[in-house]
């Protein structure tokens, strides 16, 4: 097991070199001085100058890939160019959005597919199955962004129940601060409960024709039962891998959304640092992003390696 | 049926009581940083200019330059000498007093060889500045700027402390009738009245500014009414239907935006005269500002804002007229036409208007290549790097005509008989002698047809119908809230 851990750490860290390494060299790579783009047209070329050495932009490249990755290993991302405030409070201050966000929507879509899911797997082929995948199949054909406009129109401009974005702040209260998350939270997880709820029923009706099924069902107990007691946990564990790769779409996805709602979270940040060739803040968001997703998998290598041993002999 | 007229009561006595003394103003962009001595971006500008930061002179509504720290002044006779007198008893938000030593501050470090101010060159002419006395300043030029008090209203040129200088990015200290409360990045800012304020106390005790960049977003805060006034709406297609609302007044009003179809002067075919008068000629003004403003611009024909006194209509010099581009052309030697560039950035005046352009051109038989480009590549492409044939930007700040006396400005023009006319307007200090020179100045650029002048960019604020005091122009990008409202 020690051996299989130290593997995978290895081709963590390998990974997360590369992944820098491509972050940098793509971001650096587009046209655009983001000095001369924050003096604008009339700027003077000393000025220019002056900006770049203020900013640390008129050392090679590769110094400052050097200078950038030591930061970060230390905690240290380095201070915005347009914002000129360190990346590090920048990032911890949309995370209070994105995450809220982000587990807000998680659970909205978890709390409607399960139910849907397991319904329609229990009533196979009848009127309510046939009416949850085509409803299903709508929310999966129909784009977040779309449903965040209409619902906007509804209840933000038309019942005036929710403001049409912005966010008051976690200082303001709770209630206040969930109140402005609920539009884009709702907006957020249809899709994402559309598609939950059909990988529950596809899950639960594998299960249901699996032969322990069959073992339940000879000892006697009942349909409801059966699915209930054994089919339903052993269906989870293909739900909760969609569960964790929708929560770093969630997270990273968000743009859109949080340009509807004008919500100052992580993909706005990288949105509005892109149009502003603010690079260093664009190379750290992404860096993180990656870091997430990367450990992310690590940790569920290692969980699935602890429960199946037949993965560590493999290796 | 009877409880809802009390009910209706109640609720508009609720919000007007509520809304007496606080506004939310939502604007597309939000400033990078809060300290406009350091950067370009005219969101800086549009929170803070005169609200939180105040030069020795501003801009009123209208465009004209008014006193601002400075009370009054003296011009010498040869006009190398400004002696400023400053106004009595004004403090910065952080307590400490603005006199004459931060004056001198302030313009040695906008002028300083490590200034990172975007618009040195307003400074360029001083030679030096000198403390008389705490409440006088004597600042000598090098060479008579008959627009130096002019230069010295620009967002750019405002007074700072030493003590707070270094940290304005974050935390702006300035002498304004606000100061800075609070600013939730990507959001919104935060200001209050300063109850310590030198001149005419602001009205509002609390501003709030929002920044929603989405036409749609933006559409749908101000119809919930989660803003109170939306400067510079985004969406001009919706205005009709704000005007129709009886809880909303549109006011169209105009910038300092020269929008402008560039030509590189030094390129062929655009080094010959007769092929930028043929493209002037080939372009309908209307048809652009129909198509890609929704209605919302005024024609002008030279590079000069129509509001201003001295601007003359010369729009008649580069009349809508296809025969005429077609003749021209021919006689410049290209009857069948040719191909170029065409780069545009991405503001939906360039991006709609490019595409509509590009197809009056194929009229004439000019093959207009559409290249939509970021700003940061525009800017280094197009604007440093010349590369280009032709090109829309609307050129937004005030009295810029002088770009046209650098030959090394990105159209390339700087013909010497109008950097001669330039220098001799820098030497002008008679209001009328300047006017004169001026349009002088005007008719040379639109009779050489330095670019084809396409329409003065207008800015559409919605506001609620009892806010009163916004300004209506924009004689620099600002939201100036101190003479804000709310009223019946």
């Amino acid at each position: 097991m020690l051996r299989y851990a130290l593997k995978r750490a290895l081709s963590l860290a390998i990974s997360l070199i590369v992944a820098s390494v491509v972050i940098f060299l793509v971001i650096e790579v587009a046209p655009g001085d983001p000095a001369s783009f924050m003096l604008g047209v009339n700027a003077r070329p000393d000025t220019v100058a002056a900006l770049r050495s203020e900013l640390g932009l008129d050392v090679s490249k590769f110094e400052r890939y050097i200078n950038w990755i030591t930061g970060m290993a230390r905690g240290d991302f380095g201070t915005s160019y347009a914002y000129r405030s360190p990346v590090r409070d920048m990032i911890a201050e949309r995370m209070w959005v994105s995450l809220p966000l982000a587990f807000y929507a998680l659970t909205l879509s978890t709390l409607i597919a399960f139910p849907a899911g397991i319904y329609a797997a229990s009533r196979r082929g009848g009127a309510g199955d046939t009416a949850v995948m085509a409803a299903t199949q709508l929310g999966v054909a129909i784009p977040n962004f779309w449903f965040a406009m209409i619902s906007v129109l509804i209840f933000a401009i038309n019942l005036r129940w929710f403001s049409a974005g912005g966010f008051p702040g976690w200082d303001k209260g709770l209630w206040t601060g969930m109140k402005a998350l609920t539009l884009p939270a709702v907006a957020l997880a249809l899709p994402q409960a559309a598609i939950l709820a059909r990988v529950m029923r596809s899950s639960l009706l594998d299960m249901l024709g699996e032969d322990f099924i069959r073992t339940a069902r000879a000892k006697g107990l009942t349909r409801r039962q059966t699915l209930w007691r054994h089919a339903l946990r052993n269906a989870l564990i293909p739900v909760l891998t969609i569960i964790g790769l929708q929560f770093s779409f969630l997270l990273a996805g968000a743009i859109i959304i949080e340009q509807v709602f004008f919500l100052p979270g992580l993909g706005r940040l990288v949105f509005q640092s892109i149009s502003a060739r603010d690079l260093i803040v664009v190379e750290s968001v992404v860096m993180l992003l990656v870091f997430a997703v990367i450990t992310v998998n690590f940790i569920v290598d290692l969980a699935y390696a602890a429960v199946d041993p037949r993965l560590r002999a493999r290796t | 049926m009877r409880f809802t007229p009390i009910l209706a009561a109640l609720a508009l006595s609720a919000s007007a009581a509520a809304a007496q003394d606080a506004i939310t103003v939502a604007i597309q962009l939000e400033p990078p940083n809060l300290d406009p001595t350091a950067g370009a971006a005219g969101a800086i500008d549009s929170v803070l200019y005169s609200n939180v930061y105040e030069g020795l002179t501003r801009f009123a509504s209208d465009g004209s330059i008014i006193p601002g720290l400075a009370r009054e002044w003296e011009i010498s006779e040869d006009g190398l000498t400004y002696t400023f007198h400053l106004h009595e008893g004004v403090t910065f938000h952080d307590g400490s007093a603005m006199d004459a030593e931060d004056v001198k501050f302030s313009l040695d470090r906008a002028r300083a060889e490590d200034s990172t101010n975007a618009q040195k060159g307003l400074f360029a002419p001083i030679e030096s500045v000198e403390v008389v006395d705490p409440l006088t300043v004597k600042v000598t030029l090098s060479a008579p700027t008959g627009n130096f008090l002019f230069n010295m209203a620009w967002g750019d040129a405002v007074i700072v402390a030493p003590e707070s200088a270094d940290n304005l990015a974050n935390m702006p200290v300035g002498t304004g009738a606000f100061k800075f409360d609070n600013w939730v990045q990507g959001d919104r800012i935060e200001l209050s009245r300063n109850p310590e304020y030198w001149g005419e106390p602001a009205k509002l005790a609390r501003a709030t500014f929002k920044f929603i960049a989405d036409p749609t977003a933006a559409f749908a805060a101000v119809m919930a009414e989660d803003v109170d006034a939306f400067v510079g709406f985004p969406a001009p297609e919706n205005l009709p239907q704000f005007e129709a609302d009886p809880r909303f007044q549109v006011l169209v009003g105009n910038t300092e935006g020269e929008t402008i179809l560039a030509m590189n002067n030094k390129l062929p075919p655009f080094d010959n005269v007769k092929v930028r008068e043929a493209v002037a000629h080939a372009i309908d003004r209307q048809a652009i500002i129909d198509g890609a403003m929704f209605g919302v611009g005024t024609p002008i024909g030279t590079h000069f804002a129509p509001h201003n006194p001295a601007y003359v209509d010369l729009t008649d010099l580069s009349q809508f007229d296809p025969e005429l581009s077609k003749k021209l052309l021919a006689e410049a030697g290209f009857a069948d036409g040719f191909e170029t560039t065409l780069k545009l950035p991405p503001p939906s005046y360039a991006r709609r208007g490019g595409e509509i352009i590009a197809s009056q051109l194929r009229a004439v038989g000019i093959d207009a290549k559409i290249e939509n480009q970021e700003w940061a590549q525009w800017l280094e492409n197009t604007f440093k790097g010349k590369d280009f044939g032709l090109t829309i930007v609307s050129h937004t700040e005030p009295m810029d005509i002088g770009i046209y006396a650098n030959p090394d400005y990105y159209f390339q023009y700087g013909k010497p008989e109008f950097v001669a006319l330039m220098d001799k307007l820098n030497a002008t200090t008679d209001p009328e002698a300047r006017t004169a020179l001026l349009q002088d100045a005007q008719r040379m650029i639109a009779e050489d047809y330095v670019n084809a002048y396409l329409f003065e960019l207008a800015i559409p604020t919605i506001a609620k119908t009892d806010l009163k005091g916004l300004w209506l122009d924009q004689p620099t990008q600002a939201v100036d809230l101190t003479g804000v409202s709310w009223g019946q």
